[in-house]
């Protein structure tokens, strides 16, 4: 009992700290470093980039990674994307393709990275799964033997990989279990040492201090389309760490 | 020399720690709730649910146990059929309330950011399917995977309960034997749409008969190991260890100190399967407790103590409305607020309606002329995850 109130407490305090940091946020979509996980480096990435001054992204994903109606594609992370990293490298011939379907598992994306890899030549792949693996509650270890395999092909190939988890909805989130599918992502991403983009719980932290309000119900598309924008700045910045970019960014912004 | 030794006598400590895990299951199963940081899964490798099902499997053992000696197999073998019986209809009871959420969800919800997400709402299309497989027990929404658990383990309990009454150490064997086979042959029960139940009946089978075997002399026979400084200082190095592994899952950055060797080792840290290391926490946790928390502690006694405990004495209902609960909480929090005040609240009222509902119950029992721990002549009330024992 008394252990339980301390740890209440101290969950309680943690809890406080959190939002009271979330909220001298400056930026609505501004990411808390303690959100960036994993420090590994994107070595293809780089030299494209300082070598060839040419970079080939291709995003491969699912409904989460598009947003419907005639403003949807310009509006979806993987266009927001391609024009922050436009802003952030100049001099650097920026390409983002997108293969996204609906209605795919971590298994049935992992069996296209082969032909992605011919067909694109891309530099950098960001993988956004989970959350059909989840909805249908696939086998978490299938799941993690398919991001497995999904990633070795990648890297075989010469290409980077980030990857992306499942967005956080408030609303959906009792019905949708994602902490299985979340961890073993996590894991995958350690192992191979490949950065993991969270959106889960950037999103959630930009939900907790009142950046967005991801519980609307309603049909917002001004909101889908700020939070897709914050999105694809918040990895077109992870991206440009990770490759250590940053020095041609600082001159270039000058 | 097979005459089962019993330990007399209500213990207190196990109604203290089951109604906690109570608690801290609802919580963890508010989703969003940042109350839930305070939880114990956040600070090693077990949780509650390990706490609950270990409780459970002593509490049944304890008291079907006495009844199976005193009136014979068929009668405690029926009685435990028909707890089962009373949990798959609080099973279905709390699937009925989850579809009528998700139903209002599905009507009001159509924010574009979430478009993949409403594919959750797609068997809604298909209720004849869905309904007929959360009957069969195959299609368990998140967070309704406990009962199902339950209900396989006692409708095995009978043959199980026997065996470990005249064959104690055999039968906890033969439990250790299917969780390595269980890990071995990658065995489980299949689910609709697809995958493997969240808790694998054939590998968390392991701590309900360690509880059973525990409550039916193996917790005296293990007394001195249990007591003794070595096991407690391991227990404690161990504790330590996964407590300051979890604290890399939350702190990133800290994750880069962890050797990539030993991440081999432990990732993935499997709950569908009962992980070793899950298992072990649960150990260490036992271990430590019995060794500071004395049975006769005076705070058991204390009206402190007393809201744990009486939620803890009626665990079927209270965790069945836990479920209920982390439901409306949800409800609450997606249609008024999900601020974090609105978390805090939710929360405390939840445990408060928890502890109101115990000692509702309660009162009922005692106006039926029973009281806890005692059992009356004709009826008596034991009950799996209820233990009145």
């Amino acid at each position: 009992m008394k252990t339980t109130v301390a740890s209440a407490l101290a969950g309680l305090s943690l809890a406080l700290c959190l939002l009271g940091s979330g909220s001298l946020a400056a930026e609505p979509c501004e990411v808390p470093s303690y959100l960036w996980f994993g420090s590994n480096e994107l070595k293809h990435v780089a030299e494209a980039v300082k070598k060839d001054k040419r970079l080939t992204i291709a995003v491969v994903g699912t409904g989460s990674s598009i947003l419907a109606g005639p403003d949807g594609p310009p509006s979806a992370y993987p266009a927001r994307l391609e024009a922050a990293l436009k802003k952030l490298l100049p001099s650097v011939a920026v390409k983002v393709v997108t293969l996204v379907r609906t209605r795919m598992t971590a298994q049935d994306l992992a069996q296209g990275m082969g032909k992605l890899l011919v067909d694109e030549k891309p530099d950098l792949v960001i993988w956004q799964t989970g959350t059909l693996d989840a909805i249908r509650r696939i086998e978490p270890d299938e799941f993690r033997a398919a991001l497995d395999e999904g990633v070795e092909t990648l890297h075989r190939g010469g290409a980077d990989v980030i990857l992306m988890n499942m967005q956080y909805s408030p609303r959906t989130d009792i019905m949708i279990a994602l902490g299985p599918y979340a961890d073993n992502m996590r894991v995958v991403a350690q192992q191979h040492e490949v950065p993991l983009f969270d959106r889960l719980a950037i999103m959630r932290h930009w939900s907790d201090t009142g950046a967005f309000d991801l519980y609307a119900a309603g049909k917002d598309n001004v909101l889908a389309h700020r939070v897709h924008d914050c999105i694809g700045r918040s990895i077109a910045s992870m991206i440009v760490d990770a490759a250590h970019l940053r020095p041609a960014d600082a001159k270039a912004g000058q | 020399m097979h005459a089962p030794v019993v330990t007399t006598g209500r213990d207190l400590r196990l109604d203290l720690f089951r109604g906690i895990a109570l608690w801290l299951i609802f919580l963890d199963h508010i989703p969003s709730n940042l109350v839930a940081w305070g939880t114990l899964r956040n600070y090693g490798f077990s949780d509650a649910t390990e706490i609950f099902v270990f409780v459970s499997g002593y509490t049944a053992a304890f008291v079907y146990g006495k009844e199976m000696r005193e009136r014979g197999f068929i009668i405690a073998g029926a009685r435990i059929l028909r707890r089962t019986w009373q949990i798959y209809v609080a099973h279905v009871f709390l699937f009925a309330i989850y579809l009528a959420e998700i139903s209002y969800v599905a009507t009001s919800f159509e924010n574009p950011l979430y478009a993949e997400e409403m594919n959750i709402l797609d068997f809604l299309k298909q209720p004849d399917v869905t309904i007929i497989q959360a009957l069969l027990l195959k299609f368990k929404p998140s967070n309704m995977d406990v009962l199902p658990l339950y209900i396989i383990l006692l409708l095995l309990f009978p043959p199980t309960l026997w065996l470990l009454q005249y064959r104690s150490t055999l039968a906890l064997g033969a439990s250790v034997l299917l969780y390595v086979l269980t890990w071995e042959f990658n065995w489980n029960m299949p689910s609709y749409p697809s995958g493997h139940w969240y808790f694998n009946p054939f590998a968390w089978q392991l701590l309900f008969v360690f509880g059973a075997w525990c409550a039916l002399g193996g917790a005296q026979r293990l007394s001195t190991v249990l007591r003794s400084p070595v096991t407690v200082s391991i227990a404690i190095a161990y504790l330590l260890f996964a407590f300051v592994i979890s604290l890399t899952w939350y702190v990133p950055g800290l994750g880069q100190y962890v050797p990539h060797w030993l991440e081999e080792v432990i990732y993935p840290i499997d709950k569908v399967n009962l992980d070793v290391l899950r298992f072990a926490h649960f150990l260490a946790l036992a271990v430590v407790t019995v060794k500071f928390v004395p049975r006769d502690w005076p705070f058991l006694k204390s009206r402190w103590a007393w809201p744990a405990i009486v939620c803890g004495q009626h665990s079927l209902e209270i965790f069945c409305l836990g479920v209920f609960l982390s439901f409306a909480a949800h409800f609450a929090m997606v249609e008024v607020s999900g601020a974090f005040w609105m978390q805090l609240l939710v929360s405390a009222v939840g445990i408060v309606i928890m502890v109101a509902a115990a000692c509702l119950i309660r009162w009922y029992k005692v106006a039926e002329g029973r009281s806890p721990g005692s059992r009356s002549m004709k009826t008596p009330d034991a009950d799996l995850a209820g233990g009145e024992a």
